[in-house]
C-alpha cells in the first residue's frame, strides 16, 4: 500500500495525475437527476463498441466471398466470438437509443443555450455519426437483410433532388451494391467515422469540463 | 463528521464503482483473451495413412518425387496444402519415404541427380540419399514417414499437430 502510494506520488509529480483527476472527475455539479447520466452512458457504450469492434476485425473479412463465412466463424468457431459480436450488435442499438435520449434531455432542459452552443453542435455531429455507424455497420454481415437494407437505404439517399444520383453512386462506389460498397462501408465504419467521433467526443468533453453542466431550469426561467 | 467504522457515502461509491469496473473488465477481458487465442489452441492434429500407389512404380535406387494435396478448413476458408515426398527404394524390399521439407527452416529440398544428394536452396543444407546431414545448418536429418506395404501398395503415415 505504501509502495503503491509512492509510485502514484512519483508519477503524479511528473504527470500531474491528481490535477487531471480533480479537474475532470471532481467537478462541482448542480442538483441533477438520472437523466443526466446519459452522456456518461453514451461514452461508456462508445468505448464498448470500440473495444468489441477492434476485436471483431481480428476475424472479420470485408469481402463478399468471405464476409458472411467469417462472421459464421466468429459465431461458432472462435471462443466467446458470440459474446464479442453480441455485445457489438446489441450495444449498437443501445447506443443509438441512449444518444438520442441524451439529445432529448439536453433539448427539454434547454441545456444547449449560451454558453453551451458548441457542446450542442458537437453533440449533433455525434448523433449523426452514431447513426452513420449504425448504417455502415448494418451492411457488414453481408446477409440478405444487410444487403437489401443497404440497397434501400442508398436508394433513399439517391432520391435527393439534383445530386441524388451522385450521392447514390458515391455511397455504392458505382451503380450497384458490390464488393466496392462493402469495402468502403467497412472503411467508413472502422476508420472515418470513429476518427470523427473521437475528435468530437474530445471537444464535447472539453466543453463539459470547462463549463460544467447546466442545472435543471426553474419554473420562472 | 463522526468517526465510525461505517462507510461514508463517498467511500461506498468509490468501492462500488471500482468493484463494478473490475467485474466488467473481467467479464470482457477474460473472454477477449480466449477469443484471440482460440484458433491457436484449436486441436488440428492429423493422423492419416496416405496411399502412394503400387510399390513397383518406384525405381530401385532412385529417389522419386510423389506429390499429393490435402484440404484443411482454416477459419472461414478451405485451404489446399500440397505435400512432396521422396520415395527411395534402397533395394527390392527396403523403402524409405522422406518429406521434402527441410528440417532447418522449412524450405523445400530437391534431389540432385549429379551429386546424389538433397540440396536446400535457402541455406545450402545438404543431405545424403538416406536423409543424413552432409553439410549446412539443419538440426536433424530429413524427416521420414512411417511406411507400410499392403498387397503391393505403398502407404505413408501422415502425422501432424
Amino acid at each position: 500500500m505504501i509502495m503503491l502510494t509512492k509510485i502514484i506520488n512519483w508519477l503524479d509529480e511528473r504527470l500531474g495525475l491528481r490535477a487531471i483527476y480533480n479537474v475532470t472527475l471532481d467537478r462541482k455539479v448542480p442538483k441533477v437527476n438520472w437523466w443526466f447520466t446519459l452522456g456518461s452512458a453514451s461514452l461508456f457504450l462508445f468505448i464498448i463498441q470500440a473495444v468489441t469492434g477492434i476485436f471483431l476485425t481480428v476475424y472479420y473479412v470485408p469481402s463478399p466471398d468471405h464476409a458472411y463465412d467469417s462472421i459464421q466463424y466468429i459465431m461458432t468457431g472462435v471462443s466467446y466470438g458470440w459474446l464479442i459480436r453480441g455485445l457489438h450488435h446489441w450495444g449498437a442499438s443501445l447506443m443509438v437509443i441512449v444518444v438520442f435520449i441524451h439529445m432529448l434531455r439536453t433539448f427539454f432542459y434547454a441545456a444547449y443555450k449560451f454558453p453551451r452552443e458548441l457542446t450542442w453542435l458537437t453533440g449533433v455531429v455525434l448523433l449523426l455519426t452514431t447513426l452513420g455507424m449504425g448504417f455502415s455497420g448494418y451492411l457488414l454481415p453481408w446477409n440478405q437483410r444487410a444487403y437489401w437494407a443497404t440497397t434501400v437505404g442508398t436508394q433513399i439517399a439517391g432520391t435527393a433532388p439534383v445530386i441524388g444520383p451522385l450521392i447514390l453512386s458515391v455511397l455504392r462506389g458505382g451503380t450497384d451494391l458490390s464488393a466496392v460498397t462493402l469495402a468502403r462501408f467497412y472503411a467508413v465504419h472502422i476508420w472515418f467515422l470513429p476518427a470523427v467521433i473521437v475528435l468530437m467526443i474530445g471537444v464535447h468533453m472539453y466543453m463539459i469540463i470547462r463549463l460544467g453542466i447546466s442545472h435543471i431550469p426553474e419554473k420562472d426561467e | 463528521m463522526q468517526k465510525s467504522h461505517h462507510l461514508s457515502r463517498n467511500e461506498f461509491v468509490k468501492i462500488t464503482v471500482g468493484a463494478l469496473g473490475a467485474v466488467i473488465a473481467g467479464v470482457i477481458g477474460i473472454p477477449a483473451v480466449a477469443y484471440l487465442l482460440s484458433p491457436a489452441l484449436k486441436n488440428q492434429a492429423l493422423d492419416a495413412w496416405v496411399p502412394l500407389g503400387p510399390l513397383d512404380i518406384y525405381p530401385v535406387g532412385e529417389p522419386t518425387m510423389f506429390t499429393f494435396i490435402r484440404t484443411k478448413v482454416n477459419g472461414w476458408e478451405k485451404t489446399v496444402y500440397s505435400y512432396g515426398v521422396y520415395v527411395y527404394r534402397k533395394n527390392e524390399t527396403e523403402v524409405m519415404v522422406f518429406s521434402n521439407v527441410c528440417t532447418h527452416l522449412a524450405c523445400r529440398v530437391t534431389f540432385q541427380d549429379d551429386t546424389r544428394e538433397y540440396d536446400c536452396p535457402c541455406h545450402d543444407a545438404q543431405f545424403d540419399i538416406e536423409g543424413n546431414i552432409l553439410a549446412g545448418p539443419p538440426p536433424r536429418p530429413m524427416d521420414r514417414y512411417e511406411t507400410k506395404v499392403e498387397e503391393g501398395l505403398l502407404s505413408i503415415r501422415l502425422l501432424e499437430g
